[in-house]
C-alpha cells in the first residue's frame, strides 16, 4: 500500500485524499519512510519529519471538518533556496549551514495556504550555480535512474526526490535551466514560469533579474495545479507582474488544432542523434494532436551562454555580498579584524564555484571593463529578447531540445568549467528574454530520460502546460520511473 | 584667506527625507529608538528579501528639484553601489548614479555684505541611508545598530561654485531652510537629518584647473562645518606653501579638537562597481505627477519675503528675518490675519517674542503664546483697551501659562486701561498737590517736568492709565 500510494501523482492523490481512500498522514509518513531509505540518493538537506507528520494531523482534521483548500494534505518539498520560517535554509552552502530561516517565503506561505505539508528541504548546488548538483555543501545528488549519474543542477534534489518519488511535487528555481536541465536528466516535468510570474521574496537570490521559481512534478497537470498556488502579484516583489494569475488546471484540456509550434533550427545544431531523433517523434506526436510546426530562427543563440556568465556573475557578486560573517550564517573563528573576518567568513564557508562566480561577477562590473562586459551582454540581452519577439510573430511556441544529451557521470565536467556551462545552451536564451519554457520527458538514451523543451511567449504558461497535458495524453514517458537506481 | 590662494567648495548634502517609514522596508524611520528594533528583515538584508520602493520619496525630491528650477527625469533608476562595511548591511548600497531624480537647478545664497550669488546644483539623487557603527562599551569590538538602515536621503551635490567656508555655511544654511520649507525633511541637524561632505581644494589664484580635494564627511552642524572647512583650507595652505602635494583623500572632521584627520578608508579599492539594481523597476515620473507636486508646494523663503516687502512694507531686514524659517514666518502671518496690522506683528514677532523663545531656548512651534494670543493682545494696543507697555506684562503673563487667553488674563488682572477722565482726575490732583515743587519748575518754564508727572501718574495707576490722555489732562491742570 505504503509504495503505491507515494507512485500516485499529485492529481490523483487528491482524489484519492477526498474520497478518503487514505489520510495525509499516511501519505506523509510514506513519503517519510522512503527518503529514509533512498538516503544515499542524498536528494534532502533537511527532512522535517515532525513537522510534517503534524502538519499532515492537521491536513486530515481539517478534510474532516470540511475545509476544501485545494492542495490540502499535499506532502511536497521545497528546494532549499525558499525560506520557511522555523526550517535551516541554506542554499547549498556552508555560509548558511546555521541559517535558520525567521520568515516564510512568498512561494511556502501560498503553498501552506493552499494545504501543502512540507516534507523537508531539498539538496541543490550552492546558491544555485551549477548543472550537476556537485557543488553543494551536503554533497551530490545521485540521479535515481542511475547511482552513478548526476540529477543535473542546481534543482536537482528536487527533481532526484520527484523522480524517486520522495515527494508528490516539489519547487525549483531557474535562473539559467535549474529546474528544465534536472527535469529533463531526471524524467519529470518542470516549468520555468515568466519573469515575474511567481513572487521571488524569500527565494535566496543567485541573479534577480533573470531567477524565477517554478514547479517540478511527474507531468504537466500536477505542475499546473503547483503553479496555481505559486503565481501571482506579491507587493513585496517589484519585479512580480500585474499580469492577472490562472487557474492553469482548467485550461489543460482542449486541443491543438491550430497551435503553431516553430523548431529554431539553431538550437538543432550541437544535439546528438538520440535527442533529434527524440524531437523527431515529439513533432510527429505533436502534429498529431493538431499542431502545425514550421522552422523559426534565433539568430543570436549562440551569444546566450557568454551573455549569460557576465550578466548572472555580476549579480551574484552583489546579492552574496551580504554574506560577511557580521548578522548571520558562517563566521570563521577568532577573526583578528574587520577585513580578517571578511576574508576567512567568506573564503571558508563559500565553494569553488560560487568563488569562480562572484570574482568574474566582481571583474565584469569593474572599473574599464564595465562596457566591455556588462553593458554588451546587456545588448546581447536586449537582442535574445528581439529575436523571440520576431520568433514569436509567426509561432505560438517553439520546440527544441532541453539539453545536448541525458544525464553524465559523476565528476565528468567538474574539472571543465566550459563543459559545464554548455549544458545550458538551450535553456539559458528563456532566461535571458524572461519567457516560460517547460521541460517534459520524451524519450530515453542510454536508458536515461530525455527531455523535450517548450518555450512559449510571455505570460503562455496555460497554453505551454496544456500542450505538455495533450502531449501527456497521448504518450507515456512522463510514467515511467526509475527502477531502483543501482550503477548500469 | 592670502591673496595668493583662491578656495574652490562643493557640498554633498545628504538630507534624511521625512518620511514614517524606510525607503525600502515597512520599518520606522523613528530616531531615538534603542538599537536594532526598527530593523526589519529587508534592512537586515536577510537572506530572500528584496526592496520595495516608499512612494512617499518621489514628490519631496520632485518638489525640490521644482523649488531649484531643476531638470525631473522622466525616468529615474536605482543603482547598487558596492562595498563592504559592518553598518551596510548588503554588502551595496541602493542609490541613484545614471538617471538621477533631479539634475540641475540652483539656488541663491545671500552673503554677509548684502549680495546674493548663486551656487549651481549639479544633481540630487535618492538613496537609502546606512547603519551605524558603534564603538563604544563593546570592548574592542564593534556594535552595529540597523535601526538607520534604509532611512530615504536626498544626496544633493553642488557645483564646486563657493569660495569660502562662510560661502559653503550660506549655501548649507539656504538648502536646510528650503528642505524645511517643503518639508522634505525635518532639518533636525542633532539626529543627523542634515548631514554634509565638503569637497575642499586650493589653487592659485587667476589659475583655471583646480587643485587635488580632499572629502571632509559627515559635518552635521554649520558651526562645525565653517570650523572643518576652515582647518583644511588652512591645512592644504601649509602644505601647499611649504612645497608639498595634497593627497587626494577623505577625511574626517573632529569637533573636540578642531581638526579633520584621515578617515580609515571604507576599502582598499574606490570602485564601486555600479550597476542597475536588478530588484527595483525604473520609475517613471510624468508631467502629471511633477504638476500635482507643483500645485501643492508652498511658497518658498524668497517669494515669501518678497511678498512682505511689497505688500506688507516690511523692512528687508525684517522680511528676510521672518521668511527665513517657515515656522516664524507662519507664526506672522497668522498674526497678521489676526490683527490686519503687518507693522506691529513684525515688531512683536521679532522684537518680544522671538527674544523670549531665545531665552527660554524653544522652537517657534513650541512658543507658550499662540499666534491667536498675541494677535489678541495687539488688537487689544489697537483699540486701546491696553497700553503698550501693560501689553508687555500680558505678554509676559501668558507665556508663563497664567490665563488662556489675553482677553481673559486682562480682565482677571484688572489690566484695562483707564481712560475715564472721572477716575483720573482725583489721581493727578494727588499727585499735583504731592509735588509742589516741581509745580512751581514746570510753571517756571521747565515744561519737561510734564514727562515727570505723566510716569508718576501712571505709576499711581499701575500702568492703567491711558498715557496719552493723562497728558493732556496734567497739562490742562497746570497750564
Amino acid at each position: 500500500m505504503s509504495d503505491s500510494i507515494t507512485e500516485r501523482s499529485l492529481t490523483e492523490q487528491l482524489r484519492d485524499l477526498e474520497a478518503g481512500q487514505y489520510s495525509s498522514r499516511e501519505l506523509t509518513e510514506a513519503y517519510l519512510q522512503k527518503i529514509a531509505s533512498a538516503s544515499d540518493i542524498n536528494a534532502y538537506i533537511t527532512v522535517s519529519s515532525e513537522q510534517a507528520i503534524e502538519s499532515a494531523d492537521l491536513a486530515d482534521q481539517r478534510r474532516a471538518s470540511g475545509d476544501s483548500a485545494p492542495l490540502l494534505g499535499i506532502p511536497i518539498a521545497h528546494k532549499d533556496i525558499f525560506c520557511e520560517k522555523g526550517v535551516k535554509t541554506s542554499a547549498g552552502s556552508k555560509m548558511l549551514d546555521n541559517f535558520v530561516s525567521p520568515y516564510d517565503s512568498t512561494v511556502v506561505s501560498k503553498l501552506k495556504e493552499a494545504g501543502v505539508v512540507s516534507l523537508g528541504k531539498t539538496n541543490m548546488d550552492e546558491f544555485a550555480m551549477g548543472s550537476s548538483n556537485e557543488a553543494s555543501f551536503y554533497g551530490p545528488v545521485r540521479n535515481p535512474w542511475n547511482h552513478d549519474r548526476v540529477p543535473g543542477g542546481s534543482s536537482g534534489g528536487s527533481a532526484a526526490a520527484v523522480a524517486a518519488s520522495l515527494c508528490s511535487a516539489a519547487t525549483g528555481t531557474d535562473t539559467g535551466g535549474s529546474i528544465r536541465q534536472p527535469a529533463a536528466f531526471c524524467g519529470i516535468t518542470g516549468l520555468k514560469p515568466t519573469y515575474g510570474r511567481v513572487s521571488r521574496w524569500g527565494m535566496i537570490a543567485y541573479a534577480s533579474s533573470l531567477d524565477q521559481a517554478g514547479p517540478m512534478a511527474r507531468s504537466a497537470d500536477d505542475c499546473a495545479l503547483l503553479l496555481t498556488h505559486m503565481a501571482g502579484q506579491d507587493h513585496r516583489d517589484s519585479t512580480s507582474s500585474s499580469v492577472e494569475a490562472e487557474d492553469y488546471s482548467s485550461a489543460l484540456t482542449s486541443d491543438l488544432s491550430g497551435l503553431k509550434i516553430g523548431i529554431c533550427t539553431e538550437f538543432m545544431d550541437g544535439v546528438d542523434s538520440a535527442v533529434a531523433d527524440i524531437l523527431d517523434q515529439t513533432r510527429q506526436s505533436l502534429e498529431a494532436l493538431g499542431a502545425n510546426f514550421s522552422e523559426i530562427s534565433l539568430p543570436n543563440t549562440h551569444l546566450a551562454i557568454p551573455a549569460y556568465y557576465i550578466i548572472a556573475p555580476a549579480e551574484c557578486s552583489a546579492n552574496l555580498s551580504r554574506y560577511d560573517g557580521v548578522r548571520f550564517g558562517y563566521r570563521c573563528e577568532g577573526p583578528e579584524n574587520l577585513e580578517d573576518l571578511y576574508k576567512r567568513s567568506r573564503s571558508e564557508s563559500f565553494g569553488r564555484e560560487v568563488k569562480n562566480r562572484i570574482m568574474v561577477g566582481a571583474f565584469a562590473l569593474s572599473a574599464g571593463y564595465y562596457d566591455a562586459y556588462y553593458k554588451k551582454a546587456q545588448q546581447i540581452r536586449r537582442l535574445i529578447k528581439q529575436d523571440f519577439e520576431e520568433a514569436f510573430a509567426s509561432v505560438d511556441m517553439i520546440l527544441g531540445p532541453t539539453t545536448p544529451g541525458p544525464a553524465f557521470a559523476l565528476g565528468d565536467k567538474l574539472d571543465d568549467a566550459k563543459a559545464m556551462y554548455l549544458q545550458d545552451i538551450y535553456t539559458i536564451s528563456a532566461n535571458l528574454a524572461g519567457l516560460p519554457a517547460l521541460s517534459m520527458p520524451a524519450g530515453t538514451e542510454d536508458a536515461m530520460p530525455i527531455g523535450a523543451q517548450l518555450i512559449g511567449n510571455y505570460f503562455q504558461e496555460a497554453n505551454i502546460l496544456r500542450t505538455a497535458h495533450q502531449y501527456q495524453q497521448v504518450t507515456d514517458w512522463h510514467k515511467r520511473r526509475p527502477e531502483k537506481g543501482e550503477t548500469a | 584667506m592670502s591673496a595668493q590662494w583662491e578656495t574652490v567648495i562643493g557640498l554633498e548634502i545628504h538630507v534624511q527625507l521625512s518620511t514614517d517609514s524606510k525607503i525600502f522596508s515597512g520599518a520606522s524611520t523613528a530616531f531615538g529608538a534603542q538599537p536594532n528594533t526598527q530593523a526589519s528583515a529587508v534592512d537586515l538584508g536577510l537572506p530572500g528579501v528584496l526592496p520595495v520602493v516608499n512612494e512617499a520619496v518621489f514628490p519631496k525630491a520632485v518638489s525640490f528639484g521644482l523649488a531649484i528650477g531643476a531638470d525631473i527625469g522622466q525616468r529615474s533608476c536605482f543603482d547598487r553601489k558596492n562595498y563592504f562595511y559592518p553598518d551596510l548591511p548588503k554588502g551595496y548600497q541602493i542609490t541613484q548614479m545614471d538617471e538621477p531624480i533631479v539634475m540641475g537647478g540652483s539656488v541663491d545664497i545671500n552673503l554677509k555684505d548684502g549680495s546674493t550669488k548663486t551656487i549651481r546644483i549639479t544633481r540630487a539623487h535618492l538613496e537609502e541611508d546606512a547603519g551605524k557603527s558603534l564603538h563604544e562599551d563593546f570592548h574592542g569590538m564593534t556594535g552595529i545598530d540597523l535601526n538607520r538602515a534604509g532611512t530615504p536621503l536626498l544626496e544633493i551635490v553642488s557645483e564646486p561654485d563657493m569660495r569660502s567656508a562662510e560661502e559653503a555655511v550660506a549655501y548649507a544654511r539656504t538648502i536646510h531652510q528650503l528642505v524645511t520649507y517643503l518639508s522634505v525633511s525635518d532639518g533636525n541637524m542633532a539626529e543627523g537629518s542634515l548631514r554634509c561632505d565638503a569637497n575642499v581644494s586650493l589653487r592659485k589664484r587667476g589659475e583655471e584647473t583646480y587643485g587635488t580635494r580632499t572629502e571632509t564627511k559627515n559635518v552635521n552642524s554649520f558651526r562645525f562645518l565653517e570650523q572643518a572647512i576652515k582647518h583644511e583650507i588652512t591645512r592644504q595652505r601649509e602644505i601647499l606653501e611649504s612645497g608639498g602635494r595634497v593627497a587626494q583623500e577623505t577625511r574626517l572632521y573632529d569637533p573636540d579638537k578642531n581638526e579633520t584627520r584621515p578617515m580609515r578608508s571604507k576599502e582598499t579599492a574606490t570602485d564601486y562597481r555600479y550597476f542597475p539594481e536588478p530588484d527595483l523597476l525604473p520609475v517613471t515620473i510624468d508631467e502629471a505627477f511633477i504638476n500635482r507636486v507643483r500645485d501643492r508646494m508652498p511658497e518658498l523663503p524668497g517669494q515669501k519675503k518678497q511678498r512682505y516687502t511689497e505688500m506688507w512694507q516690511l523692512s528687508d531686514e525684517d522680511a528676510g528675518l521672518i521668511s527665513s524659517d517657515l515656522g516664524l514666518a507662519t507664526y506672522f502671518e497668522e498674526c497678521v490675519s489676526a490683527t490686519d496690522d503687518p507693522t506691529l506683528s513684525a515688531n512683536w514677532v521679532r522684537g518680544d517674542l522671538l527674544a523670549a523663545l531665545n531665552r527660554a531656548e524653544l522652537a517657534i512651534e513650541e512658543s507658550p503664546v499662540s499666534a491667536e494670543n498675541l494677535g489678541q493682545i495687539i488688537r487689544r494696543i489697537k483699540d486701546g483697551t491696553i497700553s503698550g507697555k501693560i501689553a508687555k506684562t500680558v505678554f509676559a503673563g501668558l507665556w508663563e501659562g497664567k490665563a488662556s487667553s489675553a482677553d481673559e488674563y486682562i480682565e482677571v488682572e484688572g489690566l484695562i486701561q483707564v481712560s475715564d477722565s472721572d477716575a483720573l482726575e482725583p489721581v493727578i490732583d494727588k499727585i499735583i498737590a504731592d509735588n509742589p515743587k516741581q509745580v512751581e519748575q514746570y510753571q517756571a518754564g521747565k515744561t519737561k517736568l510734564l514727562g515727570f508727572f505723566v510716569g508718576q501718574i501712571m505709576k499711581e495707576t499701575g500702568g492703567k492709565a491711558n498715557p496719552q490722555q493723562v497728558n493732556d489732562l496734567v497739562k490742562s491742570k497746570l497750564d
